[in-house]
């Protein structure tokens, strides 16, 4: 018995452990240095992994010193738009490649699905050039109209497998019964897709939260900046950082994509493999 | 039972359905493409037209705010002699190499782990997944500041354990600072194969593992033989995509190096960044990002087959 648990110890618990310290460990740094005086921060005397004054100055600099408010702001706008954009044009595109089965639905599908893909570093120099002729250089409406080339893709893939597993059958009655294709499609499919529609709203959420090469090439006023590009290029002057803020910021800025995660684990996960074995 | 019904229903209605359907039949085709042209016009003008144009501006001496004329293959001509441009291609090619070879080892072998009963399974399995979904620019500044050549956590800890006598270089020195940067890329990319992993094995049926333990097999030819063979799919199509992201990586490295110390860390992506978006060469920063594209046919064509399998 002794041994099993040593055996199990070994084999199991102790890898695991470390497992998790390894892709945890990133994150309490950021937690630690965040509540840390600049004194502590810069004083290599102190023990780093343990806090010994701890305080909310850095929280009152990112609050007060800075916009960080507004580009949480930005960021939610354009996480919002897009995705709700997304979300509606891939659920039509999904339900027609799926269901109508029209002429070109099979190479319509594929096509999109390799959409996903293209890297932003392939596109993002073409795209400059595009959104510079449109004039919306240096607007937050040029990452509304960007994210969806790679949220539509993943979407209407991720659509698409739901589809396939809901039976048909309920379909063909209500239009057996007289019911029309656009009554069927919002009576019955979305109300039986609803879980799906909701997996991959949140992904498309979290993948434009993410973002980070096009806001960086698109825009540069500090004011129309988003989170991620906030923090890197206006918290970093010259050769001063400021540790304590920048970790701060990037706690906080995680926390809405953390939130929306932990309440929706199970949709993440399944959406993630669904997507993977479709 | 309902289903029963429904089936019956079918059979029974089938021939006024199919003459109802030939005239469907042009409706059909007509909705499906009125379904499908919103997405197909967001993804045609910002996803197919940048895709081709972006292969025109390698052709094109392109910059910020100037139409460019066509130059032929000056732009790859003038590369292939940039000794900057060489080793930007070693970089990607090593960095993308090792990271996926070790995120995939990795991977797998916390899927393997996570694949038993505990306590506590969906709360890890949760957790595990966090460097995956937070945004990566913020965990990389993280990384930056673990990093920090002063005031790095693990230089202090090395030196208190006595294990080293001197702080340690991570990013100021070209090969710790390609190493920092593998280790990151691996942070971040391991919880996608282990969760796309995970979902594979759970669908292998014990009876097998059980069948061989009669015959006799231990722990290594169970993997050799049965696991390995039955997820083998799946981490063709995992390792491919992860694949792509890391050759076309631009976050990580842009955040905590910048391609520095004296372009040792450049990949592809921050390269072409540099010379188009603050250097402004549209034409020449574009025919850099060209240089992905065989890679990423490759990984379209092997992913395709093993799509194709699948079905």
């Amino acid at each position: 018995m002794y041994e099993s648990f040593w055996r199990k110890f070994i084999k199991f618990y102790l890898p695991l452990v470390i497992f998790v310290i390894f892709l945890l460990f990133p994150f309490y740094w950021m937690f630690n240095t965040s509540l840390k005086p600049m004194k502590e921060l810069y004083n290599l005397k102190l023990n780093p992994f343990y806090i010994h004054q701890p305080t909310l100055e850095n929280v009152k600099t990112l609050l007060f010193d800075t916009i960080f408010v507004r580009w949480m702001y930005n960021t939610f706008f354009v996480a919002i738009l897009s995705t709700v954009i997304s979300l509606g044009t891939s659920l039509l595109a999904a339900y027609a490649i799926q269901r109508l089965k029209f002429k070109t639905s099979g190479p319509t599908g594929l096509a999109i699905f390799f959409g996903y893909l293209i890297p932003p570093t392939i596109l993002f120099i073409p795209l400059a050039t595009i959104i510079f002729k449109l004039k919306l250089w240096d607007s937050l409406w040029s990452l509304v109209l960007v994210y969806p080339t790679f949220l539509i893709p993943f979407c209407t893939w991720l659509l698409m497998g739901y589809f396939k597993s809901i039976p048909k059958e309920m379909e063909e009655c209500a239009m057996i019964d007289g019911a029309s294709r656009l009554k069927v499609f919002w009576r019955i499919v979305i109300p039986l897709c609803l879980p799906g529609i909701f997996s991959a709203g949140i992904f498309a959420f979290t993948l434009s939260w993410n973002e980070f090469l096009y806001a960086l090439a698109f825009i540069s006023t500090t004011e129309s900046k988003t989170v991620p590009i906030g923090l890197v290029t206006e918290l970093v002057r010259g050769d001063v950082y400021h540790w304590g803020p920048l970790m701060t910021g990037a706690l906080l800025a995680s926390v809405p994509v953390a939130l929306v995660y932990s309440f929706f684990v199970e949709h993440y996960v399944a959406g993630l493999t669904g997507a993977l074995k479709e | 039972m309902r289903e029963l019904k429904s089936v019956e229903i079918t059979t029974e209605k089938r021939g006024w359905l199919r003459e109802g359907f030939s005239n469907l039949m042009e409706n059909r085709t007509f909705l499906g493409f009125l379904l499908v042209a919103p997405a197909e016009a967001i993804l045609l003008i910002f996803l197919a037209y940048p895709f081709i144009l972006g292969l025109w501006l390698g052709f094109t001496d392109t910059l910020v705010g100037r139409k460019g004329e066509f130059i032929g293959f000056e732009n790859y001509v003038s590369l292939l002699k940039d000794s900057i441009f060489w080793l930007t291609t070693y970089n990607t090619f090593l960095y993308t190499i090792v990271a996926v070879i070790f995120k995939a080892i990795l991977g797998f072998a916390l899927a393997i782990i996570l694949n038993r009963d505990f306590k506590a399974k969906g709360f890890v399995r949760a957790i595990i997944l966090l460097p995956w979904i937070i945004p990566t620019a913020l965990s990389a500044i993280a990384f930056w500041w673990i990093y920090d050549s002063t005031f790095s956590a693990i230089s202090w800890s090395l030196i208190k354990l006595g294990l080293m006598n001197h702080r340690i270089d991570f990013l100021g020195d070209p090969t710790n600072a390609r190493i920092s940067l593998i280790v990151a890329n691996v942070w971040r990319g391991i919880p996608f194969f282990t969760i796309g992993l995970l979902a594979g094995l759970q669908t292998i049926n014990p009876t097998l593992y059980e069948a061989a333990e009669i015959d006799g097999a231990g722990p290594w030819k169970k993997f050799r033989r049965i696991t390995l063979p039955l997820v083998l799919p799946l981490l063709a199509v995992i390792t491919t995509f992860s694949t792509i992201w890391t050759f076309g990586d631009f976050q990580l490295v842009w955040v905590i190096t910048k391609g520095g110390p004296a372009n040792a860390t450049h990949l592809y992506g921050t390269l072409s960044f540099q010379r188009a978006i603050p250097g402004g060469h549209f034409g020449e920063g574009a025919a850099i990002s060209n240089f992905i594209l065989p890679i990423l046919v490759l990984c379209v064509l092997i992913s395709f087959k093993f799509l194709r399998r699948e079905d």
